[in-house]
């Protein structure tokens, strides 16, 4: 187990590296270190002194990523692919264009992202899963059948209606609770039930949609066969046979997103006024912010490949036959 | 007589292509009898076709909407002719009034006089607060203001008559068509009796619906401003009829962008499997572990500066925002290929270990022919289920990536940017409800069509369903 584990974290490696080039090419290839300076500095200040000034200060001044001129191992360090890409690998981020240590920063806006995210994925996942077995439960009734309809009418809305009609009706028209804004200590409750609810509430269409069709899928398999045989009441058929036997294609789709509730939603975010990474995020898109973007996509691309392995791992938890050579 | 330039944007160009391929592929699955009876099967789906109907009359908005041309400004003679700046559409040309006919700010729908107060000078008066006249909406009503609904009624009335007799027409024909040399009346029996084998009735019900909906609507809207007008007095009608051609070009053009990607990369990995299959995967895997909306964003912030440094390529705002509008949907092409290309990949490696297969290699067929004969054919039903599924989900990602500003240009007219420039309406005194609430409901009503539409599709051609 735990030599599969490090050969999969090393298999990591090539991949990381490929989405290192891949930003690298983005942000430094279509678009060179000049053109960057001159959309910071704006149309007035641009003069090729103030943009050698702005590279230099930020260390875009180096080449790209061969440095002809330095000898020994410094022709690949002294280059600003080693300097703001590579040196993310150990967790070393730069900092933003505000002049703040984007590794700090993100450390203080973890909590209140995973404030709202978990309690969405945890909530979410409970009631879609009971939603669907239930649906499952009463398969081919008219229960069914309004079920899917509403299933497939929920998924049709956009998410952004979920937000703006949500904040309209409880905060603004019932006044329930505040609109937006954030809180510490026990007050922020107030604040993330609404962003918790609306999450869950955005996630029934397509998920209770996914998790039925898998119990259908169990529930025309031979082992069900076999115990409505034995004479067990349906009740029991569904939560000790189907439900624990649906869990392994349901692993497949939700283990993956458990290390990426850490980056927060955008969306959520930004609406409710989080100050989580999602709503840091849009904020750098919003203000060009590269060095926060690009760190962004580093952090996501980590806690994907993470994800993947603990999918893995959970496999051999709840499926005893499959094992790791 | 007007003179005008036919401008041809390269969206415009997809789309007609689009429409090529379509009619294209709508032939080889005529030749094709094991896809024929699978559209058959579509085809018989109640729901599946009422979608279709919907979606239909969308992409007919859409694609009025992708003839350009510019007009042609009034000159001194012997000049060499100047055209506008402007470049317009056959739906703009169709709904002039609508586009035209603008007020100074919000209104509401079927509303005579504007949404804020105005200091307006009355002759003798002085200068008065008031909720100043309309210049177009409720014109010809004139001094008899508190009217509008009795005046509104009748012509909706009237429209809907008129539609009414416009579908008996439609009925009539395609009845005429489903009892053809049978005796008067059969067709029409068969298809309320549900008998035929294409879901007529379904289609004739939708039908009726939309022409009695959509004519008073377009008939009013020549007197109002049926949805009401937004902050710098367009009409949100107009605005909503404009954005249908964004949403169906993100969704279909960026399946175009996609496709190719997917079906070769997946077939070709599972079919040689070894280093080329490590590489394909190592490929999808990079770009799939990068959270889609940060490589978008990244991807959008790069074409944007590359735009922004290089003004001269574009003669026209509008070609501008075209080029963007591609761009977008060839990064969400990138973006999204990867799942299709994984269950390809997957369903390959299954086939090519089957005796049908092995049989050709020993005769030496050679692997391309293969490919494209015997493991191609045997993907269609993926690649289209994949293709109307993503559609959906494409106008909706388009509509949260413009409120992120990473989506269409800003002048371009989506149902993204309508939500954008709506967001803050909600928080105003009285509040201004109309825009954000027609551009919900024309993208819930295009989705729920699409995913509707989607669902018969699968029924029809996922073997597993059956």
């Amino acid at each position: 187990m735990l030599a599969y584990i490090v050969r999969r974290l090393l298999y990591a490696l090539p991949i990381l590296l490929g989405v290192n080039l891949i930003t690298f090419a983005l942000f430094f290839v279509v678009n060179t270190p000049d053109d960057m300076a001159r959309m910071q500095l704006g149309v007035k200040r641009v003069t090729p002194e103030a943009i050698q000034k702005w590279k230099a200060e930020r260390g875009y001044d180096k080449p790209l990523l061969l440095n002809a001129e330095a000898g020994g191992l410094a022709v690949l360090t002294e280059t600003v692919f080693f300097q703001k890409s590579a040196r993310m690998f150990v967790g070393d981020f730069g900092r933003a264009e505000d002049g703040r240590d984007i590794a700090r920063e993100i450390g203080n806006r973890m909590g209140p992202s995973l404030a709202i995210a978990l309690p969405t994925f945890i909530l979410g996942l409970f009631v879609t899963v009971t939603f669907a077995l239930t649906l499952a439960f009463f398969r081919a009734s008219a229960f069914d059948f309004w079920g899917v309809v509403l299933c497939v009418a929920m998924m049709s809305i956009s998410g952004l209606f979920y937000i703006i009609g949500g904040q309209y009706l409880i905060s603004k028209v019932w006044r329930l609770v505040p609109i937006s804004g954030y809180g510490g200590g026990l007050e922020a409750w107030r604040f993330l039930i609404l962003p918790v609810l609306i999450g869950v509430v955005s996630g029934i269409g397509s998920s209770t949609r996914w998790y039925r069709t898998i119990f259908l899928e169990e529930v025309g398999k031979d082992y069900v066969r076999t115990a409505r045989a034995k004479g067990l009441p349906e009740t029991l058929v569904f939560f000790r046979h189907i439900l624990r036997n649906a869990l392994i294609p349901i692993l497949t789709g939700v283990v993956v997103v458990i290390p990426l509730l850490f980056m927060g939603s955008l969306l959520t975010e930004s609406f409710f006024g989080i100050p989580g990474l999602g709503s840091y995020t849009i904020d750098a898109i919003n203000a060009q912010d590269f060095a926060v973007v690009r760190s962004m996509v580093f952090i996501g691309s980590v806690l994907y490949i993470v994800g993947l392995i603990l999918t893995d791992i959970s496999y051999t938890l709840v499926d005893p036959r499959i094992r790791f050579e | 007589m007007m003179g005008f330039q036919i401008v041809l944007l390269w969206s415009d160009i997809l789309i007609w292509l689009l429409v090529a391929a379509g009619v294209g592929l709508g032939v080889l699955i005529v030749r094709t009898p094991p896809l024929l009876s699978a559209w058959r099967n579509v085809g018989a789906n109640r729901v599946g076709m009422a979608s279709a109907t919907v979606l239909l009359a969308f992409v007919l908005i859409g694609l009025l909407d992708s003839l350009h041309y510019r007009v042609a400004l009034e000159g001194k003679p012997g000049q060499k002719t100047q055209y506008a700046v402007e470049v317009l559409s056959v739906l703009d040309a169709l709904v002039t009034p609508l586009r035209t006919r603008n007020e100074k700010t919000y209104s509401e729908p079927f509303a005579t006089r504007l949404y804020a107060k105005e200091t307006v000078d009355v002759p003798g008066q002085g200068t008065v607060r008031e909720y100043p006249r309309l210049k177009y909406g409720g014109k010809h009503l004139a001094e008899r203001e508190d009217e509008v609904a009795a005046d509104a009624g009748f012509t909706a009335f009237r429209a809907g008559v008129l539609a009414f007799l416009g579908w008996l027409a439609v009925a009539g024909i395609v009845s005429g068509v489903v009892g053809h040399g049978e005796a008067p009346g059969t067709g029409w029996r068969r298809i309320w009796r549900g008998e035929t084998a294409f879901a007529w009735d379904a289609v004739l019900v939708t039908l009726a619906l939309m022409l009695l909906v959509a004519v008073p609507l377009f008939w009013l809207s020549g007197q109002y401003h049926v949805f009401g007008t937004d902050k710098v007095g367009q009409d949100v009608l107009y605005q909503i009829l404009k954005s249908v051609r964004t949403g169906l070009i993100i969704g279909l053009v960026t399946t175009l962008v996609m496709l190719p990607m997917a079906v070769l990369l997946g077939i070709v990995a599972g079919y040689y499997r070894g280093w080329v299959d490590d590489v394909i995967q190592y490929i999808y895997t990079v770009l799939n572990s990068i959270p889609g909306v940060l490589l978008i964003a990244a991807a959008v912030l790069m074409m944007q500066v590359v735009i922004d440094t290089h003004p001269q390529w574009f003669s026209t705002a509008a070609e501008r925002a075209d080029l963007r509008l591609l761009a977008l949907c060839f990064i969400l092409g990138i973006t999204s290929w990867t799942g299709l290309c994984r269950l390809l990949r997957g369903e390959t490696l299954k086939l090519r270990e089957l005796e049908y297969i092995q049989a050709a290699q020993t005769f030496g067929v050679s692997s391309w022919r293969i490919i494209i004969r015997h493991i191609l054919p045997n993907l269609m039903h993926i690649v289209i289920i994949a293709l109307v599924m993503d559609f959906s989900g494409l106008v909706l990602a388009e509509a949260v990536l413009s409120y992120v500003g990473i989506g269409v240009d800003p002048t371009m007219t989506s149902f993204g940017t309508m939500i954008n420039n709506a967001r803050m309406e909600l928080g105003r005194e009285p509040v201004v409800w109309w825009s954000l609430t027609a551009a919900f409901a024309a993208m819930f009503i295009l989705v729920l069509a699409a995913n509707l539409f989607a669902d018969a599709v699968r029924d029809a051609f996922d073997p597993r369903a059956a």
